[in-house]
C-alpha cells in the first residue's frame, strides 16, 4: 500500500474541496483497502466520507432516498425496503458476509471493482488495471468472467448483488460533482460497458462523488433474488437473478428482470422484458426469453455453463414467479 | 496520524501510519493479539472485533478511520475469558487449532444482538422477522467466519446452547 | 531414566484399561481451550519485541532467471532496513521430515511465485510497500505447466502387477473402466505461515508455525547454515498445518536471515496470496481406475493407475494408490504412479496424502460398480474385504471395515435407501443417499518425551506440536492415567525444541507416536514408585495423588523428595511394520439434495464411522473426525485451485476465490467409533484418527448427488456447472 494523505471531512463541501485535487473516496474501505493492500488501487489521498451524514434512508416523493453511506446491513434491516422492495432486501443478503455488510455501503457497492483474479493480480496484464496492457483473462482461466457485453478488451463481471436488484427496480444514482453540482442519472446508464476502455467503468467523473441512491415508488407485485454461487454462502455469483412480475389476468402485466453472473454490468435487457409482457406464462415462452437474453452472448472457453445455468434459472424463477 | 479510540473500555490515543488497519493497530501497536489475520483481506473473518457493537473484518478497516469509536475484541468480551459463550465453546470443542476462535466469538456475540433486533437473513424464510435463532440461521450468520479445521458442528452447538441457557444474553449484548 | 520401546510384537496386555485415574478415553475439555477463547495462545507472528523488524516476501512473476533492478532505490525507501537477496532463501517449503534444506536460491523462479527477495523495514506497512516497489524482472524461460505436456517418470518401486488385468476385465460380468480428476488443492490453515526470528550472535531463536519441530530445526540449520544446536525452534501454538507446516517454509528462512544479518528480531508473515504458492499443494490427480468383478460383485480384478505432478528436484509425489495396495481383495491387479515433471508449485503433503484423493476417487468407482452389478454399496464392500493383505499376503494387525460399515449403515438408516438414482424429490430438489469406505495407513514414528514429577503435579515435555489435533489434551490425559493425577495437576508443554524431540505433527501418527512416548515416560515414573514403595509397577495403584499396593498406602507428596522424579520415554517402529499391515478403516454415509434448476448440492448429513483403535479422547478425536469430513465436502464440492494454463501460476490465490466450506455448507455431522484396540499399535493400541475422516469422505458426497439425481461427476469438485453437465436430461 502507497502512503496516502488522509482526510475527513465532516461537510460535503468539505469532500467536494478535497476531491478537486484528484483525491479518492473511501466509504466502508472493504474494496478499496483490499485493492490498495495490493497496489491495484494506489490512490495519494483518501477522503473518508463515512461522517458526511449520508447514512439516512428517507422517503423521497412515493419512493425513498437511500443516502450513499448506508450500510448493506442497515439497507437490508430496514423495514420499507424489506416491505416494500423485498428484491433489494434478498440481494444484499446474498452477498458477502454479515462482517462485511456492517462496512460496505450503498455508494461503495455499486462502484465495487471486479473480482477478476488478473485484475487483483499486478504480474499479469490487465486492461482495466493498466489500460493498454492486454487482458490476461482472455485465453486464461475464465469462470467469474461475463458472456455479455464484453469486448476484446475486457471481460470481466460487475460482482454486485445489490445492483443486479437495483437495475431491475429501476433506481437513479445521485450525483454531486466536485463544483457541487447535483445529477441525477439511471442505473440503466450509469455503468458503461468495457469496449477499449475497460479502465471507464461508469459515467462518473473524477470527483464525483454518489450522494445517494432514490428508489422510485413500490412497485408490488412478486419480487425475487436468487444467486447460484459455489459454496452455500460467502462467494460470489456464479449467475444471479432479480426479477419484479405483476400479474394480471394470469397474464404477465409488468416484469423485470435484471442478472448478475453474466455481465460486465448488471444486465437487464428490454427485449427480454416486451417479450414477456402481455404473454400468459409458459415453459416455451420462458424458453424463448432465454433464447433472446443470451442470442449475443460470447460464450468464451470455462464460461459455456453460463448459457446453461441462467437460461434454466431465468425458467425456474419465472415459473415460480407467475404460479 | 493521531487516532483515539475506546477498546474493551479503555481509552487509547496513538498516533499511526494512516496505512495501518484496525487489525494491525490491535496487534502491532496495542498488543492485543487475540484478534487474528487470517487473509488480510475480508476473506476469512478471523479478524472480526465490534465497533459500536456490530461485527466488521478489522483487517479491512483504517485505524484512523475509527476515531471516536467503541472497539471490543475477544480480550474484551469478558474479564476472565470464561462468558458463558467462552465456556460453552471450550465444552463443545468449539475449536482445534483456535486460530478463527476470537473471530467466531466475537461474530457470535454480534449474532445475538442481530436477532434480538430481528435482522433477516439470506436463509430466512420471509422479510417479516423476528426470528429465531435455528441452525440454519446461525450457520447463515456465521458463514463470514471461516473455520479450516471445521469445528462448525462445536462452534454452533456452543452458541446454540449459549443463546438458549441465557435468554437475557442478547438483550445484554446491546 | 528412559524406557525405550521398539514396536516389533503386538501388545496384547490392556494396560490402560487397568489403571485406576479414569481419564484416559474420557471426553475431557482441552486445556488450551480456555487460552484460546481468551484471546491469549500466542501464536508465530504474536510475539512483541520494541525493536521488531517486518519482512514481506517477494514473489517472482514468471518462470526463468531473476534480477531486481531497482533494488538500490528500494533500499533506499523509507525505513527500509535491507532487501535480501540470498541465495541461501529457499525456493519453496521443505517436504515432510526431509530433515534437510530444501531447493535453495534466489536468481532463478522455478515456478510463478516463488520467493526471490524478502524486503525489510521497520514498519509492516513499509516493507509491504516497498516490497511491492521492487522490480522483478525475469528473463522467461519456456518450461512446461500442464501435467499432460510432459513425458512423465514412472517410479517402480511404487507399482503393482499381479495376474492379467485385461483378461479379468474381458471376462468379468461387471466392469468399470473410467478416468477421474482431482484439482490442485491447499491445506489453507487459517494461520498463514508466519516466523519471528532473534539472533544473540550464537543462537537463532525462531518462533514459527511449523507442524514437525526436530526436522524443521535441522532444516533450518541446514538452510542457513548453522550447526542445529544453535538452533532453537519454538511452536506452541499453530493455527492449523495440515501438512503445509510439515517443512520449514520460506518465511522461516528468510526472517531467519534477514534477524542474523540486521542483528535484531524480524518478523515475516506470509501475504496469504503468497501461501497459497510458496508451502506445498496436494497435486492434482488423474486416476484410471478398472474394476472386474463376478455376478455377485466381487472383485477379480482392479487397476487403479494415477497421474499425479511436482517441481523438479521433489521428492515427493501425491501417493494416490497408497490405499488400493490393500483395500480390497482382487487376485489381478494393475497399480502404478506417474509423476510429471512441470512446473507449478511444488506439490507436498496436504492432509491424509494419497488416500483422501485416491480412495475417494476408488470409492466412487465401486459405487459404479455397485449400480452397474446390482449390489447395495454396502454389500458391495462386505464381499470384497480381503482376508491379508491382498499384495503382501501379511495379515492385518487389525481390521475393523465389516464393524464400520454395519455400525455405520445400520444408524444412518441406510436400509431405507431407494437403490435406484432419482428416486425422491422434494420440489427441485433431488434428494439421495451414499457411501464410501475410508481407508488410511497406520504408522508410527519415533518420538521421545520426558515426564516430570513434582509434589505439585506433572509437567508433560516434548517438542510435539498441538497443531488443533488434541495434544495438549491428550498428553495431560496419558500422563494423568498413568501418574495417578487429576487432570488439572497435570501441564504439557509443547513445541519448543528445548525438550525431548517428538514426532511431530503429521501423518496422522502424533497422538499415537509421542502419545506412547508420553506413555513410557509415565511407566518409567511408574517403575520409580513401585521401587520406592517395594513392589512391581504391575502392582501399583496410582490414584488421586496417592500410590497404593497392597494394604500401603502413601500420598505422592510424600513418597516424592524435593527432586522430582523424572522419566523420559523413547519409542520407535520395529518390525511390526514388516510382520503385519496396519490400517484405520471406516465408513461414510451422506445424504444430498441436488437442484435441477441449478445443480448446486446442499448437503443435508453426513455420517461417519471410525475403526483407529483406542479412542483417548472421543471429543478430540470427534473433532479431527468433523474436520475430515468437511473437507470432504470441500474436495467434492467447491475446492480447487486454478492453474493459469500458460505460466502455471495459481489464479485463484485467494480465500474468496479457493471456496472452502463455510459453517452454511456443513450439516449436521456424525460420528461414531467401532471399538477397536489394535495390539500392533503399541502399549495403548491406539491409533492415528486426524486423518481417517477425509478418506473417502468426498466419494460419498459424490454417490449420493449420483443417487439423487443421476448425474456422475468424475472430475471433482462437483460444482453446479459440472452437475448440470452430467444431469441425465
Ligand atoms: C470477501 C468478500 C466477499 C464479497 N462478497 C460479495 C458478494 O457476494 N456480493 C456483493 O455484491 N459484494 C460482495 N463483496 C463486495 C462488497 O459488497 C463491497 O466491497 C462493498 O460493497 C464496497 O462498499 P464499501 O463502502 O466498502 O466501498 P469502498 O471500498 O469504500 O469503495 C469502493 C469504491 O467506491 C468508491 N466510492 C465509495 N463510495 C463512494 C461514493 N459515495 N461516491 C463516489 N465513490 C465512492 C471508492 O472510491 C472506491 O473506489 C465482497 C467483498 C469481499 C471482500
Ligand atoms: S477481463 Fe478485464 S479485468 Fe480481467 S484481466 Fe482482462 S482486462 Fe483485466
Ligand atoms: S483477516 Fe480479516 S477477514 Fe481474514
Ligand atoms: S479452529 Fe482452526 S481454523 Fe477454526
Amino acid at each position: 500500500m502507497k502512503p496516502f494523505d488522509y482526510q475527513r471531512p465532516d461537510t460535503l463541501s468539505g469532500a467536494h474541496g478535497a476531491a478537486r485535487d484528484g483525491a479518492t473516496f473511501i466509504a466502508g474501505g472493504t474494496n478499496l483497502i483490499d485493492l490498495m493492500k495490493l497496489e491495484v488501487m494506489a490512490p495519494d489521498t483518501l477522503i473518508d466520507i463515512s461522517r458526511l451524514g449520508l447514512d439516512r434512508i428517507v422517503p423521497h416523493g412515493d419512493g425513498l432516498h437511500v443516502g450513499a453511506t448506508v450500510t448493506n446491513s442497515d439497507l437490508a434491516a430496514d423495514m420499507r425496503i424489506r416491505r416494500d422492495y423485498p428484491v433489494l432486501a434478498r440481494a444484499l443478503l446474498a452477498g458477502a458476509s454479515g462482517q462485511l455488510r456492517n462496512k460496505a455501503t450503498t455508494g461503495g457497492n455499486l462502484l465495487q471493482r471486479t473480482r477478476c483474479p488478473y485484475f487483483y493480480d499486478t504480474a499479469t496484464p490487465c486492461n482495466k488495471r493498466s489500460p493498454g496492457s492486454g487482458c490476461a483473462a482472455l485465453g486464461g482461466e475464465m469462470r467469474n468472467h461475463a458472456v455479455l457485453g464484453t469486448s476484446e478488451h475486457c471481460v470481466a463481471l460487475h460482482p454486485s448483488d445489490m445492483a443486479v436488484a437495483m437495475r431491475a427496480l429501476d433506481v437513479t444514482v445521485e450525483v454531486e460533482g466536485a463544483d457541487g453540482t447535483r445529477s441525477e442519472t439511471a442505473l440503466d446508464d450509469f455503468y458503461r460497458l468495457p469496449g477499449d476502455r475497460p479502465d471507464q467503468e461508469t459515467t462518473l467523473d473524477a470527483g464525483d462523488l454518489i450522494t445517494g441512491v432514490i428508489l422510485p415508488a413500490p412497485f408490488g407485485g412478486r419480487q425475487t433474488y436468487r444467486k447460484v454461487r459455489d459454496r452455500a454462502s460467502y462467494a460470489f455469483a456464479l449467475v444471479s437473478v432479480a426479477a419484479t412480475v405483476r400479474m394480471e389476468n394470469d397474464r404477465i402485466s409488468n416484469v423485470a428482470l435484471a442478472f448478475g453472473g453474466i455481465g460486465t454490468r448488471p444486465w437487464r435487457d428490454p427485449d427480454v422484458e416486451d417479450l414477456l409482457t402481455g404473454e400468459t406464462p409458459t415453459t416455451a415462452l420462458f424458453e424463448k426469453a432465454g433464447d433472446i437474453l443470451m442470442k449475443d452472448a460470447v460464450l468464451r472457453e470455462g464460461l459455456e455453463f453460463k448459457d446453461t445455468l441462467v437460461r434454466r434459472l431465468l425458467t425456474a424463477t419465472l415459473t415460480e414467479m407467475t404460479q | 496520524m493521531k487516532t483515539s479510540f475506546t477498546v474493551n473500555g479503555s481509552p487509547f490515543s496513538i498516533d499511526l501510519d494512516p496505512r495501518v488497519t484496525l487489525l494491525d493497530a490491535l496487534r502491532d501497536h496495542l498488543n492485543l493479539t487475540g484478534s487474528k489475520k487470517g487473509c488480510d483481506h475480508g476473506q476469512c473473518g478471523a479478524c472480526t472485533v465490534l465497533v459500536d457493537g456490530r461485527r466488521i473484518n478489522a483487517c479491512l478497516s483504517l485505524a484512523v478511520m475509527h476515531d471516536g469509536d467503541e472497539i471490543t475484541t475477544v480480550e474484551g468480551l469478558s474479564e476472565d475469558g470464561r462468558s458463558p459463550l467462552q465456556s460453552a465453546f471450550v465444552r463443545h470443542d468449539g475449536m482445534q487449532c483456535g486460530y478463527c476462535t476470537p473471530g467466531q466469538l466475537c461474530s457470535a456475540t454480534a449474532v445475538f444482538r442481530e436477532i434480538a433486533e430481528g435482522w433477516p437473513s439470506h436463509v430466512s424464510e420471509t422479510l417479516d422477522g423476528p426470528y429465531a435463532l435455528t441452525r440454519e440461521e446461525l450457520a447463515e450468520r456465521m458463514s463470514g467466519n471461516i473455520c479450516r479445521c471445521s469445528c462448525y458442528p462445536g462452534i454452533n452447538a456452543a452458541i446454540l446452547e449459549t443463546a438458549e441457557e441465557d435468554a437475557g444474553y442478547a438483550e445484554a449484548a446491546e | 531414566m528412559t524406557f525405550d520401546l521398539k514396536i516389533d510384537e503386538p501388545h496384547p496386555e490392556h494396560r490402560a484399561d487397568g489403571l485406576a485415574q479414569g481419564v484416559l478415553e474420557q471426553d475431557n475439555d482441552r486445556p488450551d481451550g480456555w487460552l484460546k477463547v481468551a484471546g491469549t495462545a500466542t501464536y508465530a507472528a504474536e510475539e512483541q519485541a520494541d525493536d521488531m523488524l517486518h519482512g514481506f516476501l517477494v514473489r517472482a512473476p514468471k518462470i526463468g532467471a531473476v534480477s531486481c533492478p531497482n533494488v538500490d532505490d528500494v533500499r533506499a525507501m523509507e525505513g527500509v532496513r535491507s532487501v535480501l537477496r540470498d541465495p541461501r532463501m529457499i525456493r519453496n517449503a521443505a517436504q515432510g521430515t526431509a530433515n534437510e534444506a530444501p531447493a535453495q536460491g534466489v536468481d532463478r523462479a522455478a515456478y510463478v511465485g516463488q520467493p526471490v527477495a524478502l524486503v525489510v523495514a521497520e514498519s509492516f506497512e513499509q516493507a509491504r510497500h516497498a516490497a511491492q516497489a521492487l522490480v522483478v524482472s525475469v528473463e522467461e524461460e519456456d518450461k512446461p505447466v500442464q501435467p499432460d505436456a510432459v513425458e512423465p517418470e514412472k517410479p517402480e518401486d511404487k507399482s503393482t502387477e499381479l495376474g492379467d488385468l485385461d483378461r479379468a476385465m474381458s471376462e468379468a460380468a461387471f466392469t468399470v473402466d473410467a478416468v477421474y480428476t482431482t484439482p490442485s488443492m491447499v491445506s489453507a490453515a487459517m494461520e498463514p505461515h508466519a516466523a519471528t526470528a532473534h539472533w544473540d550472535g550464537e543462537t537463532l531463536t525462531l518462533r514459527g508455525s511449523l507442524q514437525m519441530l526436530k526436522f524443521n530445526r535441522n532444516e533450518l540449520a541446514d538452510s542457513v547454515g548453522l550447526d542445529p544446536k544453535h538452533v532453537r525452534v519454538l511452536a506452541p501454538y499453530v493455527g492449523g498445518g495440515f501438512g503445509s507446516k510439515l517443512g520449514i517454509s520460506a518465511d522461516c528462512v528468510a526472517a531467519a536471515l534477514a534477524a542474523m544479518e540486521l542483528k535484531q528480531p524480524v518478523r515475516v508473515v506470509q501475504h496469504r496470496r503468497n501461501v497459497f504458492e510458496v508451502n506445498t499443494r496436494r497435486s492434482e490427480t488423474r486416476q484410471h481406475i478398472r474394476l472386474a468383478a463376478d455376478t455377485e460383485g466381487r472383485l477379480t480384478g482392479l487397476g487403479h493407475e494415477a497421474l499425479v505432478s511436482n517441481l523438479p528436484e521433489e521428492e515427493f509425489s501425491e501417493p494416490v494408490i497408497q490405499g488400493s495396495h490393500f483395500a480390497y481383495a482382487a487376485s489381478n491387479r494393475t497399480l502404478g504412479m506417474k509423476v510429471a515433471r512441470i512446473h507449478r508449485s511444488a506439490a507436498g503433503s496436504v492432509r491424509a496424502p494419497g488416500e483422501s484423493v485416491g480412495v475417494t476417487a476408488f470409492e466412487v468407482a465401486m459405487d459404479e460398480l455397485a449400480q452397474a452389478a446390482g449390489v447395495d454399496p454396502v454389500n458391495l464392500r462386505l464381499r470384497n474385504i480381503p482376508e491379508k493383505d491382498p499384495e503382501s499376503g501379511k495379515p492385518f494387525s487389525s481390521h475393523r471395515l465389516e464393524a464400520a460399515l454395519r455400525q455405520g449403515a445400520d444408524a444412518f438408516g441406510w436400509s431405507h435407501r431407494h437403490a435406484a438414482p432419482r428416486q425422491q424429490r422434494e420440489g427441485e430438489w433431488w434428494i439421495g443417499t451414499g457411501m464410501a469406505a475410508a481407508f488410511r495407513v497406520n504408522m508410527v514414528i519415533e518420538a521421545e518425551a520426558r515426564i516430570s514429577l513434582t509434589r505439585d503435579g506433572a509437567t508433560v515435555m516434548s517438542d510435539m506440536t498441538d497443531i488443533g489435533t488434541g495434544s495438549y489434551a491428550i498428553f495431560g490425559q496419558i500422563a494423568a492415567e498413568l501418574l495417578g493425577l487429576p487432570l488439572d495437576r497435570i501441564d504439557a508443554q509443547l513445541g519448543d525444541t528445548r525438550f525431548p524431540p517428538g514426532s511431530g505433527s503429521g501423518g496422522s501418527f502424533g497422538a499415537a507416536s509421542t502419545g506412547t512416548a508420553v506413555w513410557l515416560a509415565g511407566m518409567e515414573i511408574r517403575k520409580q514408585i513401585a521401587d520406592r514403595l517395594g513392589c512391581s509397577e504391575a502392582e501399583l495403584t496410582l490414584k488421586d495423588g496417592k500410590a497404593t499396593y497392597a494394604n500401603k498406602r502413601a500420598s505422592l507428596r510424600d513418597l516424592l523428595s524435593d527432586e522430582p522424579i523424572t522419566g523420559h520415554g523413547h519409542v520407535e517402529p520395529g518390525e511390526a511394520a514388516e510382520k503385519v499391515r496396519q490400517a484405520t478403516f471406516g465408513a461414510h454415509f451422506a445424504e444430498v439434495a441436488v437442484s435441477d434448476v441449478t445443480g448446486e448440492v446442499c448437503v443435508r448429513r453426513m455420517l461417519g464411522s471410525f475403526a483407529a483403535g483406542r479412542i483417548l479422547n472421543p471429543r478430540t478425536a470427534t473433532s479431527q473426525c468433523h474436520g475430515g469430513m468437511t473437507w470432504g465436502i470441500g474436495m467434492a464440492l467447491t475446492e480447487e485451485l486454478t492453474h493459469d494454463r500458460r505460466d502455471g501460476h495459481a489464479v485463484n490465490r485467494d480465500l474468496a476465490g479457493y471456496h472452502l466450506p463455510v459453517n452454511a455448507d456443513v450439516p449436521p455431522l456424525e460420528v461414531h467409533f467401532v471399538e477397536e484396540l489394535d495390539d500392533w499399535a503399541g502399549p495403548m493400541q491406539a491409533k492415528g484418527i486426524g486423518e481417517l475422516g477425509i478418506c473417502g469422505a468426498g466419494a460419498s458426497i459424490l454417490n449420493a448427488v449420483y443417487n439423487a439425481c443421476g448425474a456422475r461427476v468424475r472430475d471433482m469438485p462437483a460444482t453446479p456447472d459440472r452437475v448440470l453437465a452430467a444431469l441425465p436430461s
